[in-house]
Formats: structure tokens, sequence, C-alpha cells
């Protein structure tokens, strides 16, 4: 089983791979293999350089500085969110706001837009197919407002159930929070046509964009979507930072998250003035290297070229399909029209957990568990399944060696 | 492939396949429930204790081949022994699995199978998870046990 030469991809995976130090390792006596992108990806020189290199030369703070190393850390800083604004095709770089993370940029969401919004009676829609963090921060939210959290339901191919979802936006939601692509099943969601119905009702929406931006093409502008939030983790960059696009006329209107440092304007004790998004939304020093490595590491993907990578990893990804079910026993969980990433899958009675430890120790790195999204495990009736995600780096050979894996786990369970 | 057979011997594969001891028992003395977040096994434990011994244990639950093996073979060897009994192996079945005893004890008996686990530290909570439970039951404690 090999996809012959040349037609796989335009991306040369030998090059790319000489670009990032983790992956030539031997684990257990094997090279390693690793298929967890999906929980992180590892990162190229160039982006450790570039953090390297601000605490070599650079280091300093941002925004009050008179002195050279501090414009100099500012100027990278600001031109960091430039390059993002970029990427995400936003119109105003003062709609990107840096956060920790995916799940803060969620919970930064939930406080200071949505929060504000939400009376006894009103809704938050989501849907069956949430990471615990576009779940857990709603749930919190609706407890304390007596809102109701609705959850759109999805078909057993793991795809989401679009009429139920217009039945359910109501004069009652005031957010939609949808996952664009799916961490357990690799399930892509139809988020252009989500947000267009929530729209057509007035009902703005949020994006969960964790395991879409490394895989595919995102623009905001073209989506039209309120808030879209993604982790510099798992595209490349450092850990540590994520971002939260929101539109500017939504970001103008709304409170801050946390108080502090740089998120004033002036302070006395009897009245602060808040600064202007996106600095009203990040108290504190910042990230500032990760900031920095993060669009490095954009950068890295623009020299790729996303849509190369999107058609690389789709081979990968039917290679895989393929591949792993001609193992006997295995099953693959959903299957949906468009899948990015990830493929989620069961062995039989052999729990994930041995499945993974047996993996492991021929040098092959796969998730086992629940993926930090339980009721996606509910619906099929699982408490776990193995997941194998693939990054730009990922070859197909990569895959027979998961194969042999699972050949293995056979053997061992008998 | 040598190494994992250290891990996945004969017994804990048989165990896997066949627990022991595996039903919900009427009129159980105590019970208490175990959960691993991490992989998300979870066992129910089932204790009919008379004047301070095991007379009856059984279990349902849902885990990795580690998890139930080691909840099977648990069963058995408490089956039994007095309360004190079974806390003195789970000191040492404990005390295999972190490796802190040089030496090791001699009542663990077929226990031994498992000693294979230590040299995969994310395992343990797998081996022992049973074991907490037992303990939270032969305690009567009511809450729910997690291995984190
Ligand atoms: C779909 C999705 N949303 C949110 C998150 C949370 O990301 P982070 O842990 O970086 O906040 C993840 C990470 O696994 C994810 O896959």
């Amino acid at each position: 089983m090999s996809v012959p030469a040349g037609t796989a991809t335009t991306l040369n995976c030998e090059t790319i791979r000489a670009d990032f130090p983790a992956l030539h390792q031997d684990v257990n006596g094997h090279p390693l293999v690793y298929l967890d992108n999906a929980a992180t990806t590892q990162k190229p020189q160039a982006v450790i350089d570039a953090v390297r290199s601000f605490y070599e030369h650079d280091c300093s703070n941002v925004h009050r500085g008179v002195h050279a190393l501090s414009q100099r850390a500012t100027v990278a800083f600001e031109s960091s969110r430039t390059s993002i604004k970029n990427f995400l095709g936003a119109r105003d770089s003062r709609e990107i706001v840096f956060t920790r993370s995916t799940t803060e940029a969620i919970n930064l969401v939930a406080h200071s837009f949505v929060g504000p919004r939400l009376n006894p009676g009103d809704e938050v829609l989501i849907t069956e197919m949430e990471h615990h963090s576009n779940i857990v921060p709603w749930q919190l939210l609706c407890d304390e407002k007596g809102a109701s959290l609705r959850i759109v339901p999805m078909t057993d191919d793991a795809e989401l159930i679009l009429e139920e979802f217009e039945k359910m936006i109501s004069e009652r939601t005031r957010i939609v929070s949808v996952v664009h692509v799916s961490n357990a099943l690799g399930t892509v969601n139809p988020v252009e046509e989500i947000i267009r119905l929530a729209h057509d009702k007035g009902v703005p929406v949020m994006v969960d964009g964790a395991q879409a931006v490394p895989h595919m093409k995102v623009d905001v502008e073209a989506l039209d979507c309120d808030f879209y939030a993604f982790s510099s983790h798992k595209v490349y960059g450092p850990t540590g930072i994520g971002v939260l696009f929101g539109k500017r006329e939504r970001l103008l209107k709304m409170k801050p998250y946390q108080g502090g440092g740089d998120m004033i304007l002036s302070v006395s004790f009897e009245r602060t003035t808040f600064n202007e998004p996106p600095h009203r939304f990040e108290a504190g020093t910042p990230n500032i290297e990760g900031a920095i490595g993060l669009a490095k590491a954009l950068e890295y993907i623009d020299d790729l070229g996303i849509d190369a990578i999107q058609a690389h990893e789709q081979s990968l990804l039917e290679h895989a399909t393929q591949a792993i079910l001609e193992v006997p026993g295995v099953r693959l969980i959903g299957a949906p029209q468009h899948r990015a990433g990830a493929l989620s899958f069961v062995m039989e009675d052999i729990h994930p957990h041995d499945i993974g430890t047996i993996l492991d120790q021929e040098g092959v790195a796969v998730r086992a568990g629940h993926h930090c999204a339980q009721p996606v495990m509910q619906h099929f009736n699982l408490s776990a399944t193995v997941r194998a995600s693939f990054g730009l780096y990922n070859r197909v050979d990569e895959i027979d060696a998961l194969v042999k894996g699972l050949h293995s786990v056979r053997e061992v369970f008998g | 492939m040598s190494d994992l057979k250290d891990l996945y011997q004969e017994v804990i594969l048989d165990h896997n396949r066949n627990p022991r001891n595996c039903y919900i028992m009427d009129g159980a003395s105590c019970t208490a429930d175990g959960h691993n977040p991490l992989c998300g096994d979870i066992v129910k434990v089932y204790l009919r204790i008379e004047n301070g011994i095991i007379e009856e244990i059984s279990f349902q639950g849902q885990g990795c081949a580690i998890c139930t093996a080691s909840t099977s073979l648990m069963t058995e060897s408490v089956q039994g022994k007095s309360v004190e009994e079974a806390q003195g192996l789970f000191d040492e079945f404990h005390q295999m699995l972190t490796g802190v005893a040089e030496e090791q004890g001699v009542a663990l008996g077929k226990l031994h199978v498992f000693e294979g686990v230590r040299e995969y530290p994310v395992r343990v909570k797998c081996a022992t998870l049973a074991w907490h439970t037992l303990n939270a039951a032969m305690e009567e404690k009511k809450e729910n046990v997690t291995t984190e």
C-alpha cells in the first residue's frame, strides 16, 4: 500500500522534516512516528530560533518603555498581530486579541460578550461535537445566569444535523458557538452555512478553530463569523498563546476580561478608563515570545502554502482510512463527508489505552482516550477511541508503521 | 515485542478476556466507585464483609486490559482475607508497582504478573484503580475515588 510518488503532494517531505528537530529521534528503539498532532504539533527550527532570538537580543517589556529594546519588542509583538490579521484575512489588526489559548478565547467571549447579554431563560447553542473547552465555559455561564445550554445533535456518521440546528435557533439564542473541525472525529463542519443561518436570525457566532487553522485556509471575513479562536501550539507555534479574532464592532462594545496593566488608559481610585480593543482584553504583560513565535509559524505555513498542506494531509487521510480498515477488527468512528487532520477508531474489544501503549513500544505516538470530548464518546457509546492525527510533516510510510503496530496489537491480544 | 510480553502476560490476557467475580452483588455490605479520568476506566467494587472478613467480593466495570485483569485478580486474592490483610496486600502491591521497595512481598502470589507494569509509569494507575476502590469500599467511603 503506497501512494505513487509525485501524485500525493507538492510538498517536499524530506526538506520539511529537516526543519523539525524533534522528529529526528528514536522512541523505544524505533524512529519516532508522531501522529498526535491534534494534541500539539512539533515546532520548526525557525520558530524555535525566533523565540530564542527574542531572548538573546530584544528581551524587554512591551508598550511601556522608551528605550531601544522595549521599542524593538513592541514592534515585534505588534507586527506579529498584523501577521495574524493577514493570515486570518481580518480587516483590522485591532480585531486580533492575544489570549493564552483557544480555551481562554472562549472564556473571554463567554465572560465579556455573552455574559452581560444573557438573561434567565436565554439560550446558548453549541453542538454535540464540542471539545470540553467549548462546553464548560457555557455551562458555567448558563448556570450563573439561569440560561439554558442547548445542543445540536449529530448523526452516527458524525455530521451535524443542520435541520435541527435551524429549528433550535430562536429569539432566545444569544450565541451559537461551534467547532470548525472536531478534534475527536475529524469532521469539518459547514460553518459558513451555520453562520449564515444564525445571522439570518440575528444571532452572533463564535467558531472554535483550534483544529481548522492547521489544516485549511481560514478567512474570517469570508466566513463572516463574529468570533474565531485558535491555539498557537496546534499550528506549529509555541504553547501558551492563542488568538481570538473578534469583529471590531463587537469588541468595542465588550467589557474587559481581566483587570490589570496594559488594559487601561488611566487609573485613579475613583475611576478607571479602559483601553481600546484589543488591549482592553490583554491585561498584564503578554506572552511576547509566544506572539513572535506564532507569527513565525504562520509565516512557515504561508511559505509552504496552506493549499499544498491541505492536499498533502488529505492524501494521508485517504491512505490511512484505507490502510487502517484492512487491519482485522478495526472500526472507524464516524464517516463524515469532509474530514481534516484526524481519524478516530476502535479495535473490537481491545481497549484504546492498551493499543496506545503497544504502538508506543514501536515508536508510534497516537492519542488514546476521550479526547476531551466525552459527549462525542457517549454518542457512540464508547469510553475511548484511538486517534491518529496528521500534520504537514507526516509521510505515507508513517501510516504503514501505524498499521504494522496495529498488527502487533492483534498479535499480543491473540 | 519481548518487553510487551512482560506487560501483557498470559494470565493478564486471560483475566481480561474472562474476568472473575464480575457481577452485581445483591446485599453487599459496602460498595465504592472508582474512576481513572485519563483513560476513562471505571470500576465498581462490591463487598460482603462479615466479622472483619471479606466473605464475598465482586465488581463491574469497563477498562483497559491492565485495569480489568487487575480488578479480577484482586477479587481472587482478597476473597476470604480480613480487611487488614487486604490493606496489607494493597500496600505490597503498590510498592511492587512504584518500585519503592527492593524486597518483594511474598504474599502477593499471582499478583506478581503485574510487575511489568512498573516499566510503564502511565499505566500504574490502571493497575491500582481497583485497589484504591477496594480500599474506599472497606473504609465505607461514600464518595467516588479517582486516580488523579
Ligand atoms: C477543537 C478544540 N477546541 C479547543 C481546544 C483547546 O485548546 P487549548 O487547550 O489550546 O486551549 C482543543 C485542544 O485540544 C481542540 O481540539
